[in-house]
């Protein structure tokens, strides 16, 4: 616990809004901002469900559900009955974490494997919701013309915009995520992660700790959706299926549960190597629906190799060689116990 | 004297097993109590019960009077009472001071919105709780390894950090299971050490152990569990001429019904 901890995450904010700042003056394809935009939606994703997973240790498998209701009600909202994406979007994320509270509070008295099966469930129905329920979400052709986001004369509606749009948002909550976890409440969700009964002895409401995670994580999933549907201004129930779920679950795996920069590091990853397989797959037809596969094989790569996630991961292995490089400290320089105070 | 934990009638039933049965003691306020007995006497689900892991079957549990046994682990925590585990129960995931930190769980403030935004003086109260943390370290003498994974420690330390993280919610009873088990005999004199440094601290103390030697050394009083029964409570050295406590730690058949 250092005493400036709080000066350094803004410090890496800032030097996050730099960067995001410039990268308009490099990248000058609009193929390539729309890649960028859409990667920030998927960090905003997985950092939510980084908190869930990674930090409080509950798994959610059904986590691109609330990612389409979050969408869907701002999409819906928006075009049928006209109200301005200002107030949707927030009613987006309201429903989601009403929903998210209902489903939780049953769901998250189970562990493990029955709690994934759980919000598997979850997500599939949702699912069949958006693809059936023709009369509100017009079934699979979709929500066209979803209006553009604008700031009084400000409309965001080119893909600089845009890019800028999703990124800022996308680090204001890498920020907002990097905060609980260095605090009072962070470190109950780690606590109850690594011993229910210890946390709970120590004071922790361990189930309202849950279901308190559980959507906010959900939260980041809406807010992330309602930003889609805005950016891209069209929204079918497929980009929510249950694919997306697992995509969710791969970027928090491999970008190392319990790091925040791990989940963007993991987002960014499984995003640029989605784009990839997908115009592999329209180039050669036979790399058609390969990510799946790709999917698979990263988590089974991953969890193999380096279990803690591509950032820890790639970390330690650096640190080891560069200990191998730096020759030994002599024995009287070494004391017995190393004290970090 | 007056009495901080009572136990009336208490039983408790996992299945057809018969885990603890009526069992009526009482803990005093300012002593060490010890509870023993053999193996599988029921000591661990006592403990279970008094900190909230599952309420009893039937009976009660009074703290300073109150009823608790049909409370949350949480709720009971903040009544006062904390907890070390047989099976050491650390948060593996954090530092040696983040799980003290933990421990101040109750006497800390934050929410998620002053969390987030830092407002309300967060970063005034995480240093506190921080410096809070510290103190608790130190008492167990576990400063220098602050920073350190608190799964790295050598076994007796992590028993140590248990203490040091129940010391912080700042109990006024501390139930100790088997602290001194897996322990040196170095390490036991030193937690011999702590828990009368504990107690002198004002901290009511009953502790479940098999060491018999340490449990006579240190207890004001000993209620001995067999077969889920209680079959004596008194001083150590009343509990040692009881002759039922003797048949059960020998294995006989209880000569009498002097217990």
């Amino acid at each position: 616990m250092k005493a400036n901890f709080f000066t350094s995450t803004l410090l890496w904010a800032v030097v996050g809004l730099i960067a995001v700042a410039l990268t308009p003056l490099f990248v000058k394809s609009n193929y390539w901002l729309g890649v960028l935009a859409f990667m920030a939606i998927n960090t905003i994703l997985a950092v939510g469900l980084n908190l869930l997973m990674g930090y409080a240790g509950q798994v959610s498998l059904g986590h691109a559900a609330f990612y389409g209701i979050g969408a869907y009600t701002t999409a819906i909202l928006t075009t049928q009955y006209g109200v301005s994406p200002w107030l949707a979007m927030p009613a987006g994320i309201l429903i989601t974490c009403i929903i998210a509270y209902l489903v939780g509070v049953p769901c998250l008295r189970l562990h493990g494997h029955y709690l994934a099966m759980a919000t598997l469930g979850f997500g599939w129905i949702v699912f069949i919701v958006l693809v059936h329920w023709d009369g509100l979400t017009l079934g699979t052709s979709g929500v066209e013309k979803i209006p553009k986001l604008a700031i009084g004369s400000l409309v965001f509606d080119n893909d600089v915009k845009r890019f800028f749009l999703t990124w800022v948002t996308a680090i204001l909550l890498l920020l907002v995520s990097a905060n609980i976890v260095r605090s009072r409440v962070g470190r109950a969700l780690r606590a109850l992660h690594s011993s229910e009964n210890a946390a709970a002895t120590m004071g922790v409401d361990v189930s309202r700790y849950k279901v308190m995670v559980f959507v906010l994580s959900a939260a980041y999933a809406a807010l992330a959706g309602s930003l889609y549907a805005h950016v891209v201004n069209f929204i079918s129930p497929s980009v929510f299926g249950f694919i997306v779920s697992v995509e969710l679950v791969v970027m928090v795996v491999i970008g190392g549960m319990a790091s925040v920069w791990g989940a963007a590091v993991g987002a960014a990853t499984i995003t640029m190597l989605v784009e990839w397989l997908r115009s592999l797959g329209e180039a050669v037809p036979v790399f058609k629906e390969f990510d799946v596969i790709a999917h698979g094989l990263i988590l089974v790569l991953v969890m193999l190799f380096l279990p803690a996630g591509l950032t820890v991961g790639v970390r330690d292995l650096v640190l080891r060689w560069v200990k191998r490089r730096r020759p030994a400290p002599a024995p009287q320089e070494k004391p017995k116990e190393v004290a970090r105070v | 004297m007056s009495t901080l934990l009572e136990a009336g009638n208490v039983s408790k039933i996992f299945g057809g097993l018969v885990a603890v049965s009526d069992a009526s003691f009482t803990v005093r306020t300012g002593e060490i109590t010890a509870l023993i007995g053999p193996n599988g006497a029921g000591k661990t689900t006592m403990l279970n019960m008094i900190s909230g892991v599952f309420p009893p079957t039937s009976g009660w549990i009074r703290l300073a009077g109150k009823p608790i046994h049909h409370l949350p682990p949480h709720v009971i925590a903040a009544r006062g009472i904390a907890r070390t585990f047989q099976q050491v129960e650390l948060f593996t995931n954090m530092t040696v001071l983040e799980n003290v930190m933990v421990g101040r769980h109750l006497r800390s403030r934050g929410n998620l919105f002053t969390a987030a935004t830092r407002l309300g003086g967060t970063n005034r109260h995480e240093r506190k709780t921080a410096n809070d943390a510290l103190t608790y370290l130190e008492m167990v003498g576990l400063a220098d390894v602050a920073h350190e994974d608190s799964g790295d420690l050598p076994f007796g330390r992590q028993r140590l950090l248990e203490i040091a993280r129940a010391l912080a919610t700042e109990p006024s009873l501390l139930l100790l299971d088997e602290a001194a088990s897996g322990l040196s005999t170095r390490e036991k004199k030193e937690l011999v050490e702590l828990i009368f440094r504990i107690r002198k601290s004002g901290v009511t103390i009953f502790l479940v152990d098999h060491d018999m030697d340490l449990v006579m050394d240190i207890s004001d009083r000993v209620v001995v569990l067999d077969h889920g029964e209680k079959i004596a409570e008194g001083t150590p050295a009343e509990v040692q001429r009881n002759e039922r406590v003797i048949a059960a730690y020998l294995g006989e058949e209880p000569v009498g019904e002097s217990g």
